[in-house]
């Protein structure tokens, strides 16, 4: 697990220690926040979280409405007009799911509605595909939602959490995505510390209903036609908001930490003080990419490693810092950016961030299963000079650029 | 479908008052004699100020809600084009709950209305539509339907009729316009089981005011399909707006209906029709109608009204009269 420790125990509320898959966690996290409207659809892998929130609804467990929508179109459509209404609303998707929501995607952002979307990855087709890699949640890195990447139920129950609460803070007022890998974390039955008194949750993340809203003393007109006059500035606010977004995402991140005892950071530091290659990824694969580190470093290899958790907003200045004195960084994306500069998003938004080439590996598309040594492999061509920066690897791909 | 005992006619039911207060406000970007404007200003007037509109993009939504200015004295939102159904429909379920968790006064009887055109509806948010009324959300549907894409310039829709000419179904040597029909949203919408669809035509506005005034009292999703005339998507001159509507329904082309909790009606019947000639020469997107294609047109308007008279089980649409003047004058009907 990643999270820091926190010391000050006395402030920690009292949790029980139970096992469920990421989605399942997800789905308590919902449901110990309180969602207020949730309506979603199946699609693998996500499915085993509306399913159990259609359960809690209809078991009484939680006083929500659920809508059993048509599609994914809808299933977002139905979000932004009860998170208009003002209520806390949930939806969560996969893959196509997300390619049908899409076109709502951006309007839930212009109106500034704190929605709270899951997201269990899985690629695109074709070929047809269920199973996980990034490519969905990629796709929205330039509609101007927070989006964070988790590493395990645990950090997925948590952030689920926190998202609520930075998302209704009048300061950011913007959707946020949870993402987490299908089936690795997904569908894979974990140890999680939950409280033992479910108020805590809404006790930290209250309803704030401080967004614009559909209010019938005090009517608003959501949506309406910005012309070229006005445009710009309105979705300019939605930019800075986004910015402004990483205080109030730290601020949530250490106050949860005093609550709970786990914090997580915009992104997780591993052995890179001295560090002269790092290894930097997203998702449940940096339990391995860790494991590839020990593994180097007992041979004498100063490695580190670096796990991105918010992509959006970009934490620029921090990981500029974490990874500026660093030789040679070593980027493993889990998508791909077809014919783009690299092959890897995060290897070129890294490149950027520190101003120089990165090396761009891509591993576990569709799923393809990678271990700690193939990792170490890549690592030590990197390190002895035989792959190149700025252009990109494979790592498991039969015939693949190795 | 059981048929309503008696046949209430023309006006019969106007006897509310509207309020004279306006929540659909002057002012705004509608072209010149527009009826999408009649018939906002006379849904708004009988769902008064508790009421939030859904606008998918078109017409209305481009004309009235431009940043900083609105003509909608209402709480009102637009999200996208095909998706009115499932947004009013998060709408409704917010309202549910948030009235059960104290955050809106449960007593507080809130209308839902979406207001979108007929490719809003019959077309890109047909599925949103029906998924709305499938899980029957307590929100009010009013499809103003100007029978065509007008917002975009006038392309065809699922509404459109037979042999008019559009952008995308321009009549040409092959082909004389549009080859499709009307598709029946009423009777789609209806077959969902809902307690309330019906047809309304702005030219009879009492009849108009009288279905918002049903919608809102049913007990369960409602469906309103009002046919609406557009200046430069039909092609008539200004002062024929209500005069082609009029028409329309003169000539049988559009029947005013309801079907309430299955039980159907003809709200407006006319005694004896006018050649659907008379509809369809007003305007300049059938001018280029052969003869023979204008008879094509009669006899789907014959057999629409030969189902209608069969359902209600009497001539409640008469027969074409070819001696009767298209444009009487008003009053004079
Ligand atoms: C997904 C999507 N496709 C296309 C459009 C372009 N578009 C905007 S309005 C419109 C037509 C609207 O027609 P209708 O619903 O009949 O309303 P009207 O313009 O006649 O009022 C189209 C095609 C859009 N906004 N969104």
């Amino acid at each position: 697990m990643s999270a820091q420790l926190i010391r000050e125990k006395e402030k920690i509320i009292k949790q029980k220690r139970i096992a469920l898959t990421g989605n399942h966690a997800v789905a308590l996290a919902v449901k110990m926040a309180r969602a207020e409207v949730i309506a979603a659809y199946p699609i693998t892998p996500q499915t085993p979280v509306v399913e159990k929130l259609a359960e809690y609804v209809n078991n009484g467990e939680l006083d929500a409405e659920y809508i059993p929508v048509e599609a994914e179109h809808s299933a977002m459509s139905a979000v932004i007009g009860a998170s208009a209404m003002g209520a806390r609303t949930f939806t969560e998707t996969s893959s196509q799911g997300l390619g049908h929501m899409y076109e709502n995607l951006p309007i839930a952002v212009g109106m500034r509605l704190p929605i709270i979307m899951g997201m269990a990855v899985r690629t695109y087709s074709a070929p047809i595909n269920v199973w996980g890699d990034y490519s969905d949640v990629m796709s929205m890195r330039e509609l101007g939602w927070i989006i964070y990447i988790t590493q395990n139920a645990q950090e997925a129950f948590d952030t689920i959490i926190q998202a609520y609460r930075v998302a209704e803070d009048s300061r950011v007022h913007l959707p946020a995505v949870v993402a987490y890998d299908g089936f690795w974390t997904s569908h894979v039955l974990q140890p999680l510390d939950v409280p033992e008194d479910e108020e805590e949750v809404i006790r930290f993340a209250p309803i704030t209903r401080s967004w614009v809203k559909l209010d019938l003393d005090n009517p608003a007109q959501l949506g309406a036609v910005g012309t070229p006059e006005w445009y710009w500035e309105i979705r300019w606010q939605a930019v800075e908001a986004l910015r402004g977004s990483t205080k109030v995402i730290e601020e949530v991140d250490n106050e949860f930490g005093r609550r709970f005892g786990r914090r997580y950071g915009l992104v997780s530091p591993y052995m890179l003080d001295d560090a002269e290659i790092a290894i930097v990824t997203y998702g449940s694969v940096y339990g391995l990419v860790k494991k590839a580190v020990n593994k180097l470093r007992s041979e004498g290899v100063r490695a580190g490693a670096l796990r991105l958790r918010v992509i959006r907003p970009w934490p620029g200045d921090l990981i500029a810092k974490y990874l500026g004195n660093v030789d040679k960084i070593m980027v493993i994306d889990r998508t791909i950016n077809h014919g783009g500069p690299l092959y890897g998003p995060m290897a070129t938004e890294i490149a950027t961030t520190v101003q120089r080439p990165v090396y761009n590996v891509l591993a576990t598309i569709g799923m393809r299963a990678i271990d700690s040594d193939m990792i170490y492999e890549a690592a030590m061509k990197v390190y002895r000079g035989l792959w190149a920066p700025g252009v990109p690897y494979t790592v498991g791909l039969r015939g693949g650029y190795e | 479908m059981k048929v309503a005992e008696e046949y209430p006619g023309l006006y019969e039911y106007a006897n509310f008052e509207l309020p004279q207060e306006e929540l659909f406000l002057p002012g705004h970007g509608l072209c010149a004699s527009c009826t999408i404007g009649v018939i906002a200003r006379h849904m708004l007037k009988v769902l008064g100020p508790d009421t939030i509109v859904v606008n998918p993009t078109g017409c209305a939504e481009v004309s009235t809600v431009v940043y900083p200015r609105t003509n909608w004295a209402v709480p009102w939102i637009h999200v996208a084009f095909g998706n009115g159904g499932s947004v009013a429909s998060g709408i409704e379920a917010a309202i549910k709950v948030l009235k059960r968790r104290g955050v809106i006064d449960p007593n507080r009887k809130i209308n839902i209305v979406v207001f979108a055109g007929d490719g809003g509806t019959a077309d890109i948010g047909f599925q949103a539509l029906s998924g709305m009324l499938e899980r029957g959300h307590k929100v009010i549907y009013v499809m103003y339907d100007n029978e065509g894409y007008m917002n975009t310039g006038i392309q065809r829709s699922g509404t459109t009729p037979f042999g008019a000419s559009t952008t995308t179904a321009p009549a040409g040597k092959k082909v004389p316009g549009n080859v499709t029909h009307k598709k029946p949203m009423v009777a789609i919408a209806a077959a969902h089981g809902i307690p309330y669809a019906a047809t309304a035509n702005p030219a009879y506005v009492h009849d108009m005011v009288y279905k918002f005034k049903k919608a809102a009292e049913a007990d369960g999703p409602a469906f309103l399909h009002i046919l609406q005339s557009c200046t430069p998507g039909w092609r008539f001159e200004p002062k024929y707006a209500i005069r082609v509507l009029e028409l329309a329904t003169e000539t049988g082309y559009w029947v005013n209906y309801e079907i309430d909790h299955g039980e159907f009606r003809v709200t407006v019947p006319v005694p004896k029709r006018k050649p659907v000639k008379c509809f369809l020469q007003l305007q300049g997107r059938f001018r280029h109608l052969k003869p023979e294609e204008i008879d094509t047109i009669q006899a789907l308007i014959d057999k629409d009204v030969a189902e209608i008279n069969r359902i209600v089980g009497r001539e409640v649409i008469g027969p074409v009269d070819p001696g009767l003047e298209c444009l009487t004058p008003r009053g004079a009907r």
